[in-house]
């Protein structure tokens, strides 16, 4: 068989960029370890170069085990865009809080690995390695603060929960495979296509019950607000966006392409989860006291209507899943560099402790008022445009009764963003001082705020690579 | 003082497009003109698309006034002028983009945007009980969004010509039970911003609690937005559904009017009393709408007009007076009229215009609407007959309570208003007998789109 290794191009590069990161951590004495940021930025820029040449492939290797599409180059991009503004939003919490700067720069490479490779995944094992990649990487980040008992709690909460759910995940997998044979994707199809056994369904609801811990929908999301509040920020800031996008790009190439013969079977199951995690997200997020927890629970209630889009299953709704991931994550991005910032600046990070930022740092709160009301689904931010996008394709599928539910978890969530805005300008600050902002937190802010407004008021160019994405997926 | 000078500049510009706009208008031709359409997002049919009928360009021009006088009366702003000015014109593009959309999509955002900076607006500069009145009033209003947006999905689901342009949608057949059923998700949804009775209770609270300028363009001109979505989305795609929920929509349009005026009665807080009132007169822009008879709807768009001309003389008058006395009580204000007689000269313009005093342009309203209202529903028309003689008792008593009478010492030191305070006043005033003595060019604009309209829904009935 004749593989073209250039394919992997970009892994290769990620690998290796990892490997070099933690090796020159080595030698590397202590008043320059601030070179590693930009050593692992290098290390992304090429992975990105090396992508561009991906652009127009469509190649299936090793009978479908790993794809090169549209679909996947999309991803690549998009996880690389992500993981260069966390380059820029960690360093200086690694610098001031955290110990073993080249471990955290290499893992957090290989987990960018693993994610760039379950993107391209064709087939149920080679999924689960490359979940499994990341995944690791992120139960170490997310316990790397060990002086901190919240942190290692987070680590190991994070583990538990991790390995069960991956252990359901792959119970699962092998029913499936037991009962047709094959694992990978488009070969499950057609042994679809005469119905599902029961030995199946069994397999499909553990997948999804895995899934569901993953992308931290209800009823499955109990740990993320305790592993989002103890993990270092940088570190939430990374499950928050770059786990869930890629969870939700495996299933919607699992659910579109393996599944969609079966539709009937999980339709309403994603839906009931749907409902599930907009209504307990935004409702419990209103009595939340911790501005992490919160973002927890707020993203609880966005994974709710990201999976709309996969129960809407089609071309317009795989887009505004899509459209919605992006925007949602330039946009929590957004809202969780500020929050780093803010805790660089003073350690705090009670919802309290918010009160009158509008005097003593106005930049920041008001890249926290324009996340929060993009979150909320108000123009001309993102949330506004994909919110819409993405409600009206799940309403030409006949789930306008979802929409329903969606538009007024929205309304809830407003509420609790407001709560939060009305503290930074209403009250008065404990401490009156002026707060400086250096010029990275400052320039990664401006950036993800561009993109914030600039999908909210010309999404075109956007949508058009999505749809070009999502053309790669027999919907 | 350079951001003050920038919005003056900003909104005399915006002035000057408004009565382009409006003179520029041909109202011979009618439909709609100035239209310019770019792509947005082609899958889903989102277009960019803007263009003004009669109807936009009556709402353009009253936005350019109410916003050319806001922007003076606000000249005394010291707390963080540049965020309140920056607030101020969102809020005013959302206004604008609302009336001149033809894309229903972008007709929702524009809606949305001049939603979101009145929190902010109301909940740092505002007075009375401010953060409650600020919530309430967001609350409320993304509430009655929410409804609309379901709506503008169902419309574009049920359409299936996948388009959001109003231009397209109209030609679509929407099923008799679909209107019906979504109908009132648009009456409800805009009918909150529109002060539609029982969900107008964010009204009096939100205008108490917002400053002068905010209060001024928020119920000069916001409410008119609620209005005007009922026409755009419900009387233009759904008139089956209109037909339907007619009785319902005239009897709360009516209590409207009659809760009004006799909550208005029971204040003593000079802005309540104003907030009250508007929520009557509104009742008389949705009579007439609801009465679906072309002198009925071409008066309450007039009077969507001459009311928001008139509550932003009153605000921008009660400010003044807010400013001087440091109280809005009835009770404790009185001999105005010696102290500040250019303001009360002003106000009282107002209130005569409120009560329909003829010569101003709420008496041309009110009466067309009346007239409307007689020829479908006559008790609708006796009821609001009564309430316009309430108006006349509750403006009259308050002002022979707290304007004219002895003056108390305590009043002595009270300056008049300032000259810009003057200016912007005058113009307003003036606005309202240019349109009460001539009414003719606002009536001819009106008409060109209020009679198609009437027309097409007869049609299709």
């Amino acid at each position: 068989m004749n593989v073209d290794f250039s394919l992997f191009l970009p892994e290769f590069i990620l690998a290796g960029a990892a490997l070099l990161v933690i090796a020159v951590d080595l030698f590397l004495p202590d008043d320059r370890k601030h070179w590693l940021p930009f050593l692992t930025l290098a290390g992304i820029a090429a992975a990105g170069g090396s992508t561009v040449t991906l652009i127009g492939e469509s190649e299936v290797l090793y009978d479908g085990l790993f794809h090169v599409d549209g679909f996947s180059t999309f991803f690549k991009f998009f996880l690389l865009a992500v993981a260069a503004f966390m380059v820029f939003a960690s360093a200086d919490y690694v610098k001031r809080h955290l110990n073993g700067h080249g471990e955290f720069y290499g893992i957090f490479l290989f987990s960018v690995l693993g994610m760039m490779t379950m993107v391209s995944a064709g087939e149920l094992l080679t999924a689960y390695i490359a979940l499994e990649l990341f995944s690791f990487s992120l139960y170490v980040l997310a316990g790397y603060a060990v002086h901190r008992r919240r942190s290692i709690e987070a680590g190991v909460k994070y583990i538990l929960i991790g390995a069960f759910s991956s252990a359901l995940l792959l119970y699962g997998l092998s029913l499936v495979y037991g009962a047709t044979g094959t694992t990978v994707f488009a070969e499950i199809a057609v042994a679809l296509t005469d119905g599902a056994s029961p030995a199946f369904v069994a397999g499909l609801a553990l997948v999804i019950v895995g899934f569901g811990f993953k992308i931290t929908a209800a009823p499955f999301h109990m740990w993320a607000p305790d592993v989002y509040e103890g993990a270092p920020t940088p570190v939430t800031a990374y499950l928050a966006v770059a786990s869930k996008a890629v969870a939700f790009a495996l299933m919607l190439r699992i659910f579109a392409v393996a599944l969609a013969p079966v539709i009937d079977d999980w339709r309403n199951v994603l839906a009931a989860m749907a409902v599930l995690s907009m209504v307990i997200g935004n409702l419990v997020a209103i009595v939340q006291t911790n501005i992490k927890r919160m973002l927890a629970y707020s993203s609880i209630g966005q994974a709710g209507y990201l999976l709309m889009g996969i129960a809407a299953l089609s071309t317009e709704a795989s887009n505004g899943l899509i459209f919605h991931l992006v925007g949602y994550s330039a946009t929590n991005f957004a809202a969780f560099t500020a929050i780093i910032a803010y805790q660089n600046l003073t350690g705090r990070v009670l919802i309290d402790d918010y009160a009158g930022l509008g005097k003593r740092q106005p930049f920041l709160a008001l890249a926290i008022s324009a996340a929060f009301f993009s979150l909320a689904g108000l123009p001309i931010f993102s949330g506004f445009a994909t919110k819409f996008y993405l409600f009206t394709a799940v309403a030409q599928q006949g789930m306008l009764w979802l929409v329903i539910i969606a538009a007024t978890a929205s309304l809830v969530s407003l509420y609790y963003y407001l709560m939060v805005i009305k503290r930074m300008y209403l009250s008065d600050p404990d401490e009156p001082e002026p707060l400086p902002l250096d010029l990275p937190m400052r320039g990664a802010l401006l950036g993800l705020l561009a993109a914030v407004v600039l999908f909210g008021v010309y999404p075109g160019p956007l949508v058009r690579l999505i749809e070009h994405a999502t053309a790669a997926l027999p919907l | 003082m350079a951001i003050r000078t920038a919005a003056l500049l900003a909104a005399t510009a915006m002035l000057g497009f408004s009565v382009y706009a409006f003179i520029a208008y041909d109202h011979g031709a009618g439909g709609y003109q100035f239209q310019q359409q770019w792509e947005w997002i082609e899958t889903l049919g989102i277009t960019v698309h803007w263009g003004a009928d009669g109807i936009s360009a009556l709402m353009v021009l009253l936005t350019g006034i109410v916003a050319f006088t806001g922007v003076i009366v606000s000249w005394r702003i010291d707390d963080r002028p540049k965020e309140y000015f920056v607030l101020f014109m969102t809020l005013l593009t959302g206004v604008y983009g609302t009336f001149v959309s033809l894309d229903i999509f972008f007709l929702f955002f524009f809606y949305e945007l001049a939603v979101l900076p009145m929190y902010l607006l109301i909940a740092v500069w505002g007075s009375t009980n401010k953060e409650y009145g600020a919530l309430k009033l967001v609350l409320y209003l993304v509430a009655g969004s929410v409804l609309v947006w379901v709506a503008i999905i169902a419309i574009y689901v049920e359409a299936g010509v996948g388009s959001f342009d109003l231009l397209a949608l109209q030609e679509a057949d929407f099923a008799r039970d679909f209107q019906r059923i979504f109908f009132p998700l648009i009456m409800i949804g805009f009918g909150v911003l529109a002060g539609l009775w029982p969900f107008h209770t964010w009204s009096p609270d939100g205008h108490v609690a917002a400053p002068t300028a905010v209060s001024m363009l928020h119920a000069g001109v916001l409410m008119k937005l609620g209005a005007y979505g009922i026409i755009r989305l419900g009387m233009t795609l759904l008139p089956e559904g209109l037909d339907w929920w007619q009785i319902p929509f005239i009897t709360l349009a009516t209590i409207n009017v009659v809760y009004g005026a006799m909550s208005a009665m029971a204040q003593r807080d000079l802005k309540f009393v104003i907030g009250y009132s508007s929520v009557g007169h509104m009742g008389l822009v949705l009579i007439g709408l609801a009465t679906i008879d072309s002198v009925g709807v071409s008066g309450a768009v007039l009077q969507m007009f001459s009311h928001g001309l008139m509550t932003a003389l009153f605000f921008a008058m009660v400010g003044v007076i807010y400013e001087q006395a440091h109280t809005r009580d009835i009770g404790e204000l009185n001999g105005l009229a010696k102290r500040m007689p250019i303001t009360v000269f002003l106000f009282v313009l107002a209130g005569l215009a409120s009560l329909g005093l003829p010569g101003l342009s709420g008496f041309v309203a009110e009466v067309l609407v009346f007239i409307g209202a007689f020829r479908t529903f006559p008790v609708v028309g006796v009821l609001g007959v009564i309430a316009a003689m309430l108006t006349a008792v509750y403006i009259l008593r308050l002002a022979a309570r707290s304007f004219f009478g002895p003056a108390d010492d305590r009043w002595a030191g009270l300056k008049d208003a300032s000259l810009g305070d003057r200016f912007a006043g005058g113009v307003l005033a003036a606005m309202l007998v240019l349109a009460g003595v001539f009414p003719k060019p606002f009536l001819d604009v009106i008409n060109s789109a209020a009679n198609p309209l009437v027309e097409r829904i007869t049609q299709v009935l």
